[in-house]
C-alpha cells in the first residue's frame, strides 16, 4: 500500500502521450455472442485465480457431505457404508453440485452493487453474455467439485458399473442441468436487494428440494403424500438418470426428462433474467 | 440538428414516490464539455444513467447523436462510454486484466487487446500498478484507470459522473487535465458535478439542475452574472467597528451585508449589475470603492477577499428566483 501514494502523486498527465492513445485507429468489429461470453468466462477464471478461497465451497463442502452421509446412514440403511455408497454417491454428487449453483446468484448480486456492472451494460455486446460468462466460470467449479466427490467416492469404495463412459455421462448430465438451473439464481441475484437475501432465499429453496428427493433413501419408504412431491421433484429425476448412467443401465426416459426440463429452465429463467438485466 | 450530441425533451424517471428526473430538457452541443451542475439528489446520476442506456425513462424522449436511447440502445452504446460515480472496474482483477477484459469485449483480438492495455497504462502513468489488483489502488489511480477504460475505443461521447468527488486536489487536477485532452481530441464530454469551480474550469456550457429539472442554462459567465457577482469578505481589526462597517458597506455596495460568527468578519453579497465580460472588473471596482470608504472612516481592515459565487449561492439565488417567479405568476 505504501507505493500507492507514490505512484498516485508522481503522475503528471502528458498531453502528447494521452493524445497518442486517443488516436482513433480502426474500431474492431463487435465480438460475437460466443466470444463475448467466453471473455466473461475468462473473467470468472481470473477471479478464481485472485481469490482462490472461493474454491473452498466447491471442495470442502462436497467432501464433507459425502463423508458425513456415507458413514452416518450407511450402516443403518444399507448394512454397510460401502454398500450404501453405491446408492448414495451419484445422488450426493448431484445434490452437492446443485447446492453450489446458488453461488451464481450471490456473485451476480455482489457485482451489481459495484460499478463494474454498469460498465458491462453500456458495452455494445450480446446482452446475455455477461450472465452466460458467470455460468461458464461456474461450470469449471462444478467440474472441480465433481472430480473431488468422485475421487473420494472411489477411495471409499464406490465401484460404478457404467465405467468411465457412464460416470462421465452422468457428470455431464449434472452439468447440463446445473447450467440451466443456475438461471434461477441469476434471476434472484438480479431481483433481490442484498447478498444475504439471495443466500437466504436460495437455502430456503434448496434445502427441501435436495433433501425431499431420492438421494438419501428410497422414496417407497416415505408416506404417500411425500412420495408425490418427491417423485415430481426435478432432483429425483436427475438423480435417477445419473444413477442409471453410472450403473451402466441408462434410463433414456429420465435422461430425456432432465434434458427437456433443463431447456425449459433456461427458457423461463433465462428470459426473466434478461428482462431484469435490461431493466436494472 | 446533427451537431447535437444529446437532446432530451421532457425526460422523466420516477422511483416510487420520487420524481428523480422530472421533465428534463437538454441540448448538448457536440465537441465540448457540457457541465451538469446540481446538489446531491438533483437527478444528475439518474439522467446520465438514462442517457447511457442503463435506465429506461418513464417519459419523454432522449437521443444521443440522433439515436433514441431506448429503441436504438445498441447504436448509442457503440458511441458512448461511461465513467460512473463509483469506479466501474472489477476490483478483484489487476489493472491490466481490467483493460484487456474490456478491450476483448470491444472486439480487439488478444494481442491487440494486450497492446492497447499496455499503451493506456503507460499514458495514464499506471504501468507499475498494472500488475496489482484494483482494490489496492488509491482513489486517483482508480479514477485514471476508469477513464482509461472508457477510452479503449475512443468514444464520441464520454459520460463522467462526478469524476472528482472524493479525490485529493492533485488527483483532481490530473483528471481535469485528462478531460481537456480528451475533449481537444474531438470527444464530447458530459460532466456532472457538485462543484461550480469544476464546471467553470472545464465546461463550455452548464445546465444547473434541481429536483430533476433544468433551472438555468448557459455559459459559466452567463450563469454567474445572472446570480450576482460574488461576495466581498472583510475582516476588521476592531470588533467594535463592525456596526459602522456594516452600514458603510451596505451603502457603498448597495448590497445586503451579513455578520459572520467571527465577531470581526462581514460579508457583502454584490449585486453584479453588469453582465458578460465587464462583470469581474465591475465587482472589483465596487469592492475597491467600498474599501476606500472604510479607510476614509478610519476602520482598519486586516483581511479582504473577493469571492466568486459558490454553488450554494448560485443555487440559492436560482431557486429563490424561481420561487419569486412562481409567486408572481
Amino acid at each position: 500500500m505504501s507505493t500507492t501514494t507514490e505512484t498516485g502523486t508522481t503522475y503528471a498527465p502528458a498531453p502528447d502521450a494521452l493524445a497518442g492513445v486517443l488516436a482513433p485507429g480502426v474500431r474492431p468489429p463487435r465480438p460475437s455472442a460466443w466470444s463475448a461470453s467466453i471473455t466473461f468466462g475468462w473473467r470468472a477464471m481470473l477471479k478464481i485465480k485472485h481469490v482462490p478461497e472461493q474454491l473452498f465451497d466447491v471442495t470442502a463442502f462436497p467432501l464433507m457431505m459425502t463423508l458425513m452421509f456415507t458413514y452416518l446412514f450407511g450402516g443403518a440403511l444399507a448394512g454397510s457404508p460401502t454398500e450404501y455408497l453405491q446408492f448414495l454417491l451419484p445422488g450426493i454428487l448431484t445434490t452437492s453440485i446443485v447446492m453450489i449453483t446458488m453461488y451464481t446468484g450471490v456473485e451476480v448480486n455482489k457485482d451489481i452493487e459495484k460499478g463494474v456492472f454498469d460498465r458491462f451494460r453500456t458495452l455494445p455486446i450480446w446482452r446475455p453474455s455477461t450472465l452466460v460468462g458467470y455460468l461458464l466460470g461456474d461450470l469449471l467449479r462444478y467440474v472441480i467439485a465433481s472430480i473431488v466427490i468422485l475421487a473420494v467416492g472411489l477411495v471409499l469404495g464406490f465401484r460404478p458399473q457404467g465405467g468411465v463412459t457412464g460416470v462421465v455421462g452422468g457428470i455431464l448430465l449434472v452439468l447440463v442441468f446445473s447450467f440451466a438451473f443456475s438461471w434461477l439464481w441469476t434471476m434472484l441475484g438480479l431481483l433481490l436487494r442484498s447478498e444475504k437475501s439471495v443466500m437466504g432465499m436460495s437455502m430456503m429453496l434448496l434445502m427441501p428440494l435436495t433433501f425431499l428427493s431420492n438421494v438419501y433413501v428410497d422414496p417407497s419408504t416415505m408416506p404417500g403424500w411425500l412420495q408425490v412431491f418427491v417423485n415430481a421433484s426435478p432432483i429425483t429425476h436427475l438423480v435417477s438418470a445419473v444413477r442409471s448412467l453410472m450403473a451402466g443401465t441408462p434410463d433414456m426416459g429420465e435422461v430425456t426428462w432432465v434434458l427437456v426440463s433443463s431447456a425449459a429452465l433456461v427458457a423461463l429463467f433465462g428470459t426473466l433474467s434478461m428482462r431484469l438485466y435490461n431493466r436494472k | 440538428m446533427p451537431d447535437l450530441a444529446i437532446q432530451t425533451s421532457g425526460l422523466v424517471k420516477v422511483f416510487g414516490e420520487t420524481r428523480a428526473v422530472d421533465g428534463l430538457d437538454l441540448a448538448v452541443p457536440a465537441g465540448a464539455v457540457y457541465g451538469v451542475l446540481g446538489p446531491n439528489g438533483a437527478g444528475k446520476t439518474t439522467a446520465v444513467r438514462m442517457l447511457a442506456t442503463l435506465l429506461r425513462p418513464d417519459g419523454g424522449e432522449a437521443t444521443v447523436f440522433g439515436h433514441d436511447v431506448v429503441r436504438e440502445a445498441d447504436a448509442v452504446r457503440s458511441r458512448v462510454s461511461l465513467t460512473g460515480q463509483y469506479a466501474s472496474l472489477d476490483e478483484d482483477l489487476t489493472g491490466t486484466e481490467n483493460l484487456i477484459l474490456l478491450a476483448r469485449l470491444l472486439g480487439h483480438r488478444k494481442p491487440a487487446a494486450r497492446e492497447r492495455a499496455a499503451e493506456l497504462l503507460d499514458a495514464f502513468g499506471l504501468t507499475d500498478a498494472g500488475r496489482r489488483q484494483v482494490k489496492t489502488y488509491s482513489g486517483g489511480m482508480r479514477r485514471r484507470l476508469d477513464i482509461a477504460a472508457s477510452i479503449l475505443n475512443t468514444p464520441d461521447l464520454l459520460f463522467l459522473d462526478e469524476p472528482t468527488t472524493g479525490l485529493d486536489p492533485r488527483s483532481r487536477n490530473q483528471v481535469w487535465d485528462i478531460v481537456r485532452v480528451v475533449v481537444a481530441h474531438g470527444t464530447t464530454v458530459l460532466l456532472t458535478t457538485q462543484y461550480l469551480e469544476e464546471a467553470d474550469r472545464l465546461a463550455a456550457r452548464i445546465a444547473v439542475i434541481d429536483r430533476g429539472k433544468v433551472i438555468a442554462e448557459g455559459t459559466p459567465g452567463q450563469l454567474k452574472s445572472s446570480v450576482g457577482a460574488g461576495a466581498v469578505h472583510v475582516r476588521l481589526r476592531d470588533p467594535g467597528a463592525r456596526p459602522a462597517a456594516e452600514r458603510l458597506l451596505a451603502e457603498a455596495l448597495d448590497a445586503s451585508v451579513y455578520l459572520e460568527a467571527d465577531p470581526v468578519a462581514l460579508t457583502a453579497r454584490l449585486t453584479g449589475g453588469s453582465t458578460g465580460e465587464g462583470r469581474d472588473s465591475a465587482a472589483a471596482e465596487q469592492a475597491a470603492r467600498a474599501l476606500g470608504r472604510l479607510a476614509e472612516a478610519g476602520i482598519v481592515v486586516d483581511d479582504f477577499s473577493l469571492g466568486q459565487p459558490s454553488l450554494d449561492e448560485v443555487f440559492l439565488a436560482l431557486t429563490d428566483h424561481r420561487a419569486t417567479e412562481e409567486a408572481a405568476a
